[in-house]
């Protein structure tokens, strides 16, 4: 057994050199940068408008209008979007590119080569929309003078918001990612179910409570570090980013690992059936 | 590698449209090579044999392997496909060589293991170009290249000649010949005929999705009874040997060869035909050599086959 997980460490290691290749420097790898640097192009702009109208930024008001672009913009349509792109053409492009096979003809188990997409998947979309998350904090922080920033990270848990943006990247990337592979596994045209997807999530926030906690937003709402609390008047984001009863922590990344996994199982169950037949497509 | 590859009441179907269809087969070692026209099913075979596809009925065994463990079967498998598609942006060393690293070799082995490979197919120089420039020839040598770089037991190659220049062509069946020497299998599907003569130990002929008839050339031909078996006979004077011979009851026709040189004789029985001959031979002509016209797999897959045919 140890040396079957010898192996299989090897065999994802291989699988992952070659697709992380893929995602970083392919075509497709451009609209993903572009996802992940629209909302660090909207903390430019919005410093840069402030600073040409000759008005001073409240810290406050901006960590509190980062939670919300985190939530109702990166995690909800950047992040969602970006998930597609990478996770969806794990397989479905192989197919359509006709290479599928090459992985079929070599002597691994199909569920490690699903494990080794997924793993480079997830590593791709992690260091993305994760590096992301850090260049938005830095345009955050950089128009504050040092002793707010050094406030903000050392006495009001700025490095806790940090890292809790981090890990509902993290989270975000495990659970649209795993669900947009199997997609793209079990449809000729998985476009249509992810726009189903993006409905369902999108309307998670008017949806009763139970219905809510079959959502992956739910989840992450629940995990964010910093709860959004739109204006007063502001009612599209009101009902985008209300959660009507949160699910502790704990719980929320327990859940989301669990329909991680129980997607990955299927997944697996679907490519060790594959069968290479590009005529069809 | 010892075992058969044996193929159990297997039938495919694409939806509604038969792949092949009630397959009984038995592969030994030695170069087998599947015949047919366009559609027949050959690479629904192979890819079979290879797990790319799985049967809708009937069962599948590659020398004690199920096609469905691939983790077991490429271990002593190498599949050259027809598809002429590659991963995108990579040199034919790195095809090659992430392709050995998948197998969990260290880097050391896949390199050393990746270099004969290339050297094999005559592939070392454009090694470190992309494939995206290569040549239909040289893509298909590159894919050859992968197919062999694991040393398997079992080589499945699908139209493997295609696009190769005459020399490579010849190199190529030379290394075929060599593995089939060592025991290996070696089954390779082909639409040119005088090829399966030079190359294989046996022929299945397919067609429509249904197996015509299996076995070596020689002995499928013999099984065909509609078509009376043709013999050339070279000799002096072929005018006198076809009067002599009409005075036999065993030959059903002979003509005058194109060149006047020999004659073309067709015999339903041809062990009494050959022992007639011995006497006529006694008798005062001449004759230089005598040998079957039609035990090729040309001829053979035309008796059995017939309109639709393949490159000569």
């Amino acid at each position: 057994m140890n040396g079957n997980w010898k192996l299989w460490r090897a065999q994802i290691a291989a699988i992952m050199r070659l697709e992380i290749r893929k995602s970083f420097l392919n075509r497709r790898g451009v609209v993903i940068y572009l996802l992940a640097l629209m909302p660090v192009i909207i903390w430019v702009l919005h410093i840069f408008v402030m600073r040409a109208r000759g008005r001073q930024c409240n810290f406050a008001e901006d960590t509190h209008m980062f939670a919300m672009i985190f939530q109702f913009f990166f995690v909800r349509l950047f992040i969602f979007f970006g998930c597609v792109a990478v996770f969806m053409n794990l397989f479905r492009g192989e197919v359509l590119q006709k290479s599928l096979h090459y992985y079929f003809l070599a002597p691994v188990r199909r569920e490690v080569l699903l494990a080794g997409k997924f793993f480079a998947g997830l590593l791709a979309a992690v260091t993305i929309f994760g590096a992301s998350v850090l260049l938005q904090i830095a345009a955050l922080l950089g128009h504050f003078d040092s002793t707010t920033v050094s406030q903000y990270l050392y006495q009001s848990g700025g490095f806790g918001h940090i890292i809790g943006y981090l890990g509902v990247t993290l989270f975000a990337c495990l659970g649209y990612g795993s669900v947009f592979l199997a997609m793209g596994m079990f449809f000729r045209n998985p476009l249509i179910p992810a726009a189903v997807v993006l409905i369902w999530e999108g309307i998670s926030s008017i949806l009763p409570a139970t219905l809510q906690k079959i959502t992956i937003i739910h989840y992450l709402q629940s995990l964010a570090p910093v709860p959004a609390d739109p204006p007063k008047g502001a009612i599209p984001l009101q009902i985008l980013v209300f959660v009507s009863d949160r699910t502790p922590a704990p719980v929320a990344a327990l859940g989301l690992c669990v329909l991680t996994a129980a997607v990955l199982v299927v997944a697996a169950w679907r490519v060790r059936r594959m069968q290479i037949d590009y005529a069809a497509e | 590698m010892t075992g058969e590859i044996v193929f159990n009441d297997v039938s495919k179907f694409y939806g509604d449209v038969l792949g092949v269809n009630r397959v009984n087969l038995a592969i030994p070692q030695g170069i087998t090579s599947l015949v047919g026209p366009n559609g027949s099913g050959k690479t629904t075979l192979m890819n079979l044999m290879t797990g790319l596809i799985q049967p809708t009925r009937g069962s599948i065994d590659v020398c004690g392997i199920r096609p469905d463990e691939p983790e077991k079967l490429f271990q002593v498998a190498g599949y050259c496909t027809q598809f002429d598609s590659f991963p995108k942006g990579l040199t034919g060393y790195q095809f090659i060589y992430s392709y050995l690293r998948l197998f969990g070799m260290t880097h050391a082995d896949a390199d050393r293991r990746t270099v004969a490979a290339l050297e094999r197919v005559n592939m070392a120089e454009a090694a470190p170009r992309k494939i995206a420039g290569y040549s239909k020839g040289m893509r298909q040598r590159i894919k050859l290249a992968q197919a062999i770089a694991h040393d398997p037991q079992i080589l499945v190659l699908d139209e493997p000649l295609n696009g190769l220049d005459p020399l490579v062509r010849a190199e190529t069946i030379a290394l075929f010949r060599s593995y089939a020497r060592e025991g290996r299998h070696v089954i390779v599907s082909t639409h040119i005929l005088h090829e399966v003569d030079m190359i294989s130990d046996q022929v299945i002929l397919l067609n429509g999705g249904y197996i015509l008839a299996e076995g070596q050339i020689k002995a499928v031909r013999d099984e065909i009874q509609e078509h009376p078996m043709q013999i050339l006979i070279r000799c002096s004077r072929p005018q006198s040997l076809a009067a002599k011979l009409f005075e036999s009851d065993y030959v059903v026709e002979a003509r005058l060869h194109s060149d006047g040189a020999g004659l073309l004789v067709k015999t339903r029985t041809p062990e009494r035909f050959y022992l007639a001959l011995n006497t006529i031979a006694l008798n005062g002509i001449n004759i230089e050599t005598v040998a079957p016209a039609d035990d090729d797999a040309n001829s053979v897959y035309e008796y059995l086959i017939g309109g639709e045919e393949p490159t000569r």
